[in-house]
């Protein structure tokens, strides 16, 4: 089992999703129970499902010195940077540590690709990419990180995460070792992924795609809607911040299992969840809330209910708010870690928007409905395809378990 | 600044030249090793798995085979990081392809094929492993980001992880751009002490600024033709019998000096 985790500070965090720019419209959102789902209005072919889009990203402008970083991954990354004074914070620790002493660690499972797409529907006769295409930085996995490590001026550690769903998540633990080791003094950490064809149309071939706006651990919840979003976070030791909400531990296993299907018995999930309960040297029933992954596919909620209704009390509540957003892929970690952090803050367990009719195989830790209760200890689940799951541990500020 | 100390316990190696890290060493001493089959033989995965892998997994999983066989270590019990610049890029020239011409004609096995995780999802499948695994890039530099990844978890977490960095050629009008030219995998297993197994010591430091060191030929042309060639220093220190030092690009503007020292 892993040793007991120091814990770190999150010194600053953002999220833009489609329930708006920044933390303020996120807590609005979610306190009033409002979806950011609309119908598909973006994929090139129609396609009939809903979607969680960011509005205004086609109008972003990148600064004139990172230009050739345009697409709209990376527009919607620096949307999300110039949310919460987020850029600001960055700046502060790269004057108080130095750009070579902070790592910038992102999760996507899109990156660029929907530039790669533009490309090849914009082929040249000579079957080439057009000649304002050819800009090989963007065509590749690392592009989110490349762009925000020149858009941030970091010179340290970079790194792109991309296990699917679970990218975003798993960054807090890279970054956490890293700063155990002495490597760096902070870490930038996060997510982006975009709607794109490449997702609408391959969740679509796997039948995971639902025509309605998705609905979480509901009995009748047919299909998942994808989303997309930009998060961040920076984090830094607890003693530089003791006002801070903490990253009290994380947790990672694989299911070995399937590619594209969960563990039936949630093995994975469940090995994830115990790893960032005994870093965090904490009991289940002191978690007061969990983020769901709750997907809204048949098979991930049916297993991750089940994992909640044995590991926890009824006291520990929880909920999915893809309802909100969408399934924002490889960007749900991050901004589900937000919400977790929000929901400690604001003392909001957010209401599992969508489950009308709850699934039986829920039990009453589930929040149906918003709740207005102290939040010290939240935790957020995500898991990816090909087995690959995380889990985080918040607290508040001053929490010692 | 710190150092992090691992041991290699396991190395492999797939190119269309070399079947083997045994074959490196050939080459480094003169000879002519004899060529690898034209498909990666992965027998780590079962018949049917293989028989169905795309190319840039059984790349992965050929070479992380033969470093786990090496280390005498269980594959089930070793954390995974696996990294590749680019991803399947055959993978994204169909799925790219097919989209601007039929979206709804997109395979979903291909699609699902298509995460950056694939290769090692498919291996901790194959090997019944529930520990950690993760899946990079740091585009040129992710052989060195890699192992900075690797090589803080095994110090961290004090356990053993299994580094695999691979690439497949680039395909259709994608390789224009990516300038990937020939696949290249290669696979260590990385420890936290000095065991039976271990065959070097490493001792790894970052570094201002990203230079990487020169190769002999014809190393040196295998690493322009893929990313995942820029482990070729190191693995050539590591072929070799003399202690010495490389210099890997860990990031854009962040080198990581190794030092490798043999083990007897």
């Amino acid at each position: 089992m892993p040793t007991f985790m120091t814990p770190l500070a999150v010194t600053a965090y953002t999220a833009t999703s489609a329930m708006g720019c920044g933390l303020a419209a996120q807590l609005d959102a979610l306190r009033h129970a409002r979806s950011g789902l609309r119908p598909n209005d973006i994929s090139t072919t129609p396609l009939d499902c809903w979607i969680g889009r960011v509005d205004g990203v086609e109008a972003i402008a990148l600064p004139a010195a990172l230009e050739a970083w345009d697409c709209r991954n990376n527009r919607l990354a620096w949307l999300g940077l110039n949310q919460d004074g987020f850029l600001q914070r960055v700046h502060a620790a790269r004057a108080r540590y130095g750009a070579g002493r902070i790592a910038l660690l992102l999760g996507t499972s899109t990156a660029s690709i929907d530039a790669t797409e533009k490309a090849y529907r914009q082929l040249g006769p000579d079957g080439a990419f057009p000649d304002d295409m050819r800009r090989p930085a963007v065509h590749t996995p690392h592009s989110l990180a490349a762009f925000v490590a020149a858009a941030l001026e970091l010179d340290g550690p970079c790194l792109t995460i991309s296990t699917a769903c679970s990218s975003s998540a798993k960054v807090f633990a890279s970054a956490e070792r890293l700063i155990q080791l002495g490597l760096i003094d902070a870490a930038v950490v996060g997510g982006v992924d975009t709607l794109c064809d490449s997702v609408l149309f391959g969740f679509n071939a796997l039948e995971l795609v639902s025509t309605e706006p998705c609905r979480p651990f509901d009995a009748a919840r047919s299909g998942i809607s994808i989303g997309e979003a930009a998060g961040f976070a920076l984090l830094e030791r607890s003693d530089t911040a003791p006002d801070a909400p903490q990253l009290l531990g994380y947790g990672e296993a694989s299911d070995a299992h399937h590619m594209s299907t969960p563990h039936p018995d949630g093995l994975g999930a469940e090995l994830a969840l115990n790893d960032a309960l005994a870093r965090a040297g904490l009991d289940a029933a002191q978690v007061d809330y969990i983020n769901l992954h709750g997907t809204a596919s048949r098979k991930n909620d049916e297993v991750e209910a089940a994992l909640v209704g044995r590991a926890f009390p009824a006291t520990t509540r929880a909920s999915s708010t893809k309802g909100y957003t969408g399934h924002t892929l490889g960007a749900a970690g991050i901004v589900e870690a937000t919400i977790a952090l929000q929901a400690i803050e604001h003392g909001l367990v957010p209401g599992n928007l969508g489950g009308e009719t709850p699934d039986p195989g829920c039990g009453p830790q589930f929040a149906w409905r918003n709740e207005h209760q102290r939040v010290d200890v939240a935790l957020s689940n995500s898991f990816g395809f090909g087995g690959n799951n995380a889990c985080l541990a918040f607290a508040r500020a001053g929490f010692v378990a | 600044m710190s150092v992090l100390r691992i041991y290699v316990e396991g190395i492999g190696l797939w190119s269309p030249q070399l079947a083997n890290f045994a074959a490196l060493r050939d080459v480094l001493a003169g000879a002519t090793p004899e060529l690898p089959a034209a498909r990666p033989a992965a027998t780590t995965l079962p018949a049917n798995e293989r028989r169905r892998a795309p190319e840039s997994v059984l790349l992965a999983i050929e070479a992380a085979g033969q470093a786990v066989t090496m280390s005498n270590r269980d594959a089930a019990t070793l954390a995974c990081v696996f990294a590749s610049a680019h991803g399947d890029q055959a993978i994204t020239d169909y799925m790219c392809a097919t989209l601007a011409r039929a979206p709804t004609e997109l395979s979903p096995i291909r699609f699902h094929n298509s995460v950056h995780n694939a290769a090692v999802g498919y291996w901790t499948i194959a090997t019944g492993c529930h520990a950690p695994s993760t899946s990079i890039c740091a585009q040129a530099a992710s052989f060195g980001a890699a192992l900075l990844e690797a090589a803080s978890q095994v110090v961290a977490e004090q356990h053993p992880v299994l580094l695999v960095c691979s690439d497949i050629a680039g395909c259709g009008p994608l390789r224009d751009v990516t300038g990937s030219t020939q696949p290249f995998g290669s696979a260590l297993v990385l420890a936290p002490q000095a065991g039976a197994s271990a065959r070097a010591r490493l001792d790894l430091e970052v570094t201002a600024g990203s230079t990487v060191d020169p190769l002999v030929e014809p190393l040196a042309g295998w690493r322009v033709a893929t990313p995942s060639a820029a482990g070729l220093p190191l693995l050539a220190l590591l072929a070799g019998t003399k202690n010495g030092r490389c210099q890997l690009a860990a990031a854009e503007a962040l080198g990581l000096q190794v030092d490798v020292e043999h083990v007897t």
